[in-house]
């Protein structure tokens, strides 16, 4: 699946309107996972999950972080995601079912706090941003 | 038999009372073939849908969205006899339009959405998570009699 240039405006746009909230929706998007599908809480047996639970809002932070910065490299995912790749290869191997599900999330996330923006074609746009990312992500497993 | 709490059953019946089935249908069907467009491969009686405008203004679109909506409702006001609700339906699916289920979980994820920008902070975590559920389980109830 190939980003378009039109995918790449739209994704762009997306985030530069997100901005400085990229944390929040991060922080949002982790919750919804972990409330709407149990089986992604297995991947944080050290984690206090708890509702505001302030480890949620730093890996939420992280996780925000790691898609803005493979925006700010939309041409080159792979170049961007490398390091993130490895670790998720050799160190945290989570199956790649769950992407999809964290992507689903932050979907319902944009949506919920920012419907104008997401319009058909820039949900087209992210959620094939969003499986390019985890495509990256977990291309090194095997 | 599916397992649903008061808590489940409260966010279900309560947000789909406030649901516009022909907006929310229209809507959530055109996305699931503007976001997903091998699925227009069900749809090519509807005429144009080169491009995103023309399938959003498609009126077999809307149409036939709100007949799908309409007919999702059946499971919310039989939550506790989906598979049976469904049977018939399932079957049509199968024999008569030969639809992948998997379409049926691209729909119930597009739907998630579509309901997450109609209501905004109302669709809460445990709001998602109780209508995730339930696209789960109908789709899983229109695959139920494939074979």
């Amino acid at each position: 699946m190939v980003l378009s240039a039109a995918d790449k405006t739209n994704v762009k746009n997306v985030f530069a309107k997100i901005g400085g909230q990229a944390d929040e929706y991060g922080a949002d998007a982790l919750e919804r996972m972990f409330v709407t599908y149990p089986q992604t809480k297995t991947y944080f047996p050290h984690f206090d999950l708890a509702k505001g639970s302030a480890q949620v809002k730093g890996h939420g932070k992280k996780v925000a972080g790691a898609l803005v910065e493979a925006v700010n490299h939309i041409d080159d995912l792979s170049g961007a995601l490398s390091k993130l790749s490895d670790l998720h290869a050799q160190k945290l191997r989570v199956d790649p079912v769950n992407f999809k599900l964290l992507g689903q999330c932050f979907l319902v996330v944009v949506a919920t706090r920012n419907p104008a923006l997401l319009t058909p074609e820039v949900h087209a746009s992210l959620d094939k941003f969003l499986c390019a990312v985890g495509t990256v992500l977990t291309a090194k497993y095997r | 038999m599916v397992n649903w709490t008061d808590e489940e059953k409260q966010h279900i019946t309560s947000l789909w009372s406030k649901v516009d089935v022909t907006k929310c249908g229209g809507d959530a069907l055109a996305r699931l073939l503007i976001v997903y467009p091998w699925t227009q491969r069900f749809f090519t009686k509807f005429g144009d849908m080169s491009n995103s405008g023309n399938i959003i203004g498609n009126n077999n679109v809307v149409n036939h969205g709100r007949r799908v909506l309409t007919s999702f409702g059946d499971a919310v006001t039989n939550l506790d006899s989906i598979k049976k609700s469904f049977a018939s339906l399932s079957k049509l699916h199968c024999e008569k339009l030969h639809v992948d289920p998997e379409n049926f979980r691209l729909l119930g994820d597009i739907l998630i959405v579509v309901l997450a920008s109609h209501f905004g902070k109302d669709f809460t975590p445990a709001c998602q998570a109780a209508w995730q559920k339930l696209v789960r389980v109908v789709a899983h109830a229109l695959a139920k009699e494939y074979h």
